[in-house]
């Protein structure tokens, strides 16, 4: 019966993906090179739609696995975590998995009706209603229309969204969005359901929510593949997990073993992004402090490129916990400074003052977003670097690493005797 | 980053919320498989179909999924025809203006101008409506299904569902536009005491053979169209060209005999000819070879749209 309990089975999968690239020049062309550069693109651009093959931009083209020679099992009621930095294959895996997109090599066997929620809120559009939101996003993740109306009341109730109903979407909060469209998908009865970071949205009372629906799913015998940057919350719903990292698999096994990995993977004191795209995006991170100590000012210095002017660009930080959970964030904003929004490449160095971190390890992520509620994030990198603080052997703030917690506050005392 | 910056207040209620859940997690008796089972209110269980995914691999039950995602095609029908004419000032009176107006124009050109004669008894204007009807229902399907993926991209990049069921959602949008202007043509009729005959009934028909004349190009440039964005500048020049070579403004009488044959492999003129044979009546025969090749032409781009498209299929995410 062993093998009949195997609910999905991935062997040998990989991706690729042909991406092209500018070729680095110097920093200006002449209107000769310009033109004979364009006509160039123009003609192997020609060639290629000839020969029905994909048309990519810059001269050099490079085959980029995403995923590689992956294989792994899983089995019925599982709940199944998939961790691991950004580009590490997570989305891509989920995308084959959910049928979206296909393997180059491998194959995958899937028991059962799969529902995927890569996105929360998928074809919902901002001119039709609520109600008829609910109906089409319903349809669209594959439930029928009879399962639908059975479930309408129980999706209303959820979203609580009873009194706008029958107002268009676009005019909904970015949180009554949220919690609608996440209703919607909670109340799927597929066999087996594949959930992509959908937790990172909404308020913290709506995560809980959903992380307790999440919850009843998986307790309902029903098998889920989860992939979070929430290390607490795949520790809550996980039972087994996969690290992957570069395409391919570092470790499978029991979810805090993968967890300690994973975090261990982030303990580099340096970042770099080469990967030159046309988005906003983080290409640098590192810890400047040398032996960070608990007692020493930690610089952390940051860069990113801006292709363009994108206006309303932010720039920030964040310090977790190896699990994941914030310990606070930083930008420039918080000191009445504005993140540059015009073009070009930036550089900021942030100075945690001594005395504030206990003897630990962090992760740190930087970030490049837009907005703020329903922001629109061009770049996110969790963890980008590790930092790890050392003790001070003596002194009022020695043996940090033996307290609980992850600051340390400075507290004024008084002691009085009576 | 945002979200994690509104969260960072909250932590500690989130943590407390998950806190509770492990508790209550450990209050709860896991109920087995067969607990499901029983609760699974969808009826008896289903046998469990096996799914592979591999490269190249043809979906075996494509037809079959296609039928089983039959009411997310009405859904996407229902909502681009909600969605059209919202926050437009007279709505609706878009599809019946547009062909209206041009048959307006149409009719002083040609008859007034040009001195073409009608088809039998029936009135110049009429005569062009009929044509008007299915041409302005050609382009218009044509036009939006082949950007109707590339509009769509959300969908194709985060759901599966069997493609086709987005071009051809998008040209049954276009029929309801047909059926609205066929408002005009009673309109018309009433204007001119024009009583159709006996083959109206057929006209069912001919609607069926318009959408699967539409479908079959569509399909084909709609596949091109996520590879190639040329493609969506060249449906403005086809119907701008079709306009001349298929029989709107004039009969299809006209056209000399012996070019006849080759005229009628544009398939819109088999469909055109089928609208005034049912609508006009007998003062506007078929010219039955014509028409068969034009069929013949319809089957023939409904295969290689078909088949085009689910070899492209395959690959729309990646290249979306």
């Amino acid at each position: 019966m062993s093998s009949s309990d195997t609910v999905i089975s991935v062997e040998g999968l990989s991706k690729s993906y042909l991406i092209g690239h500018e070729r680095q020049t110097r920093g200006y062309q002449t209107l000769r090179e310009s033109l004979l550069r364009g006509l160039k693109g123009f003609g192997r651009a020609a060639v290629d739609t000839l020969r029905g093959r994909q048309i990519l931009d810059g001269e050099e083209i490079e085959e980029f696995w995403a995923l590689k020679d992956v294989s792994f099992e899983v089995k019925r009621g599982e709940v199944l975590g998939i961790i691991g930095r950004n580009g590490a294959g997570k989305s891509t895996l989920l995308k084959i998995l959910s049928r979206i997109t296909e393997p180059t090599e491998g194959r995958v066997r899937i028991k059962g009706r799969v529902a995927s929620l890569l996105e929360v809120g998928t074809g919902f559009h901002p001119e039709l209603t609520g109600r008829e939101n609910i109906f089409l996003n319903g349809a669209i993740l594959g439930m029928s229309k009879t399962e639908i109306k059975r479930k309408f009341d129980e999706i209303v109730d959820f979203a609580e969204v009873e009194k706008f109903l029958d107002t268009p979407v676009k005019r909904y909060s970015s949180g009554m969005y949220v919690r609608l469209a996440f209703a919607v998908a909670a109340h799927l009865e597929p066999e087996i359901l594949v959930v992509d970071e959908v937790l990172a949205v909404g308020d913290a009372e709506f995560q809980k929510k959903c992380l307790g629906k999440m919850q009843e799913v998986s307790e309902g015998g029903r098998t889920v593949i989860f992939v979070s940057h929430n290390m607490f919350a795949v520790q809550k719903l996980c039972t087994r997990g996969i690290l992957l990292d570069k395409g391919s698999i570092k470790t499978s096994g029991s979810i805090d073993n993968i967890i300690a990995d994973h975090v261990s993977l982030g303990v580099t004191d340096r970042f770099s992004n080469a990967k030159i795209s046309r988005q906003p995006q983080i290409v640098g991170a590192q810890i400047l402090t040398v032996h960070p100590r608990t007692d020493s000012d930690l610089q952390i210095m940051i860069e990113w490129i801006l292709p363009l002017d994108v206006p309303g660009i932010k720039v920030g930080i964040g310090l977790n916990t190896p699990e994941g959970q914030r310990v606070f964030d930083s930008g420039p904003e918080d000191y009445g400074l504005r993140s540059p929004d015009r073009k070009g490449s930036y550089k900021a160095i942030l100075t945690v003052p001594s005395n504030t971190l206990m003897a630990r390890r962090y992760g740190v992520s930087v970030g490049l977003w837009k907005g703020s509620a329903n922001a629109t994030v061009f770049d996110h990198q969790n963890p980008a670097i590790g930092l790890s603080v050392e003790a001070v052997p003596v002194g009022p703030y020695s043996h940090q690493d033996t307290r609980d917690g992850f600051v340390n506050v400075q507290c004024d005392w008084r002691l009085i005797a009576e | 980053m945002a979200a994690k910056a509104s969260d960072g207040g909250n932590h500690r209620e989130y943590c407390e919320g998950v806190c509770d859940l492990v508790a209550l997690n450990r209050t709860m008796v896991k109920p087995t498989i067969a607990d499901h089972r029983v609760a699974d209110t969808r009826g008896a269980p289903r046998k469990l179909d096996e799914i592979i995914i591999e490269p190249g691999r043809a979906e075996r039950n494509y037809w079959l999924d296609l039928w089983h995602y039959r009411e997310l095609f009405s859904v996407l029908a229902a909502r681009d025809v909600a969605v059209r004419y919202k926050q437009t000032a007279i709505g609706v009176v878009w599809a019946v203006l547009r062909p209206f107006l041009t048959m307006l124009i149409f009719t002083v050109i040609f008859s007034r101008l040009a001195k073409l004669p009608s088809e039998g008894h029936a009135p110049y204007a009429l005569m062009v409506l009929s044509g008007m009807l299915p041409w302005t229902f050609f382009s218009t399907a044509l036009g939006d299904a082949s950007n109707s993926l590339v509009t769509n991209a959300n969908l194709v990049s985060k759901v599966y569902f069997p493609r086709l069921i987005i071009p051809t959602a998008t040209i049954a949008v276009s029929v309801v536009d047909l059926m609205i202007s066929f408002g005009i043509m009673v309109g018309m009729m009433i204007w001119y005491a024009f009583v159709p005959s006996i083959n109206i009934l057929a006209l069912p028909l001919f609607v069926l053979l318009a959408f699967l004349a539409s479908l079959g190009p569509s399909l084909w440039i709609t596949a091109l169209n996520v590879k190639y964005r040329d493609f969506r500048y060249v449906i403005p020049f086809i119907v701008q060209f079709g306009l001349y070579v298929t029989p709107v403004g004039y009969s299809s009488s006209i056209v000399p005999a012996k070019w006849r044959l080759l005229y009628s492999l544009n398939p819109m003129v088999g469909v055109i000819d089928g609208f005034r044979w049912s609508i006009l009546g007998g003062g506007s025969p078929i010219y039955w070879p014509g028409f068969a090749g034009s069929l013949a032409v319809i089957a023939f781009f409904l295969w290689l749209g078909i088949s085009r498209f689910r070899k492209m299929e395959r690959s729309f995410a990646d290249l979306i």
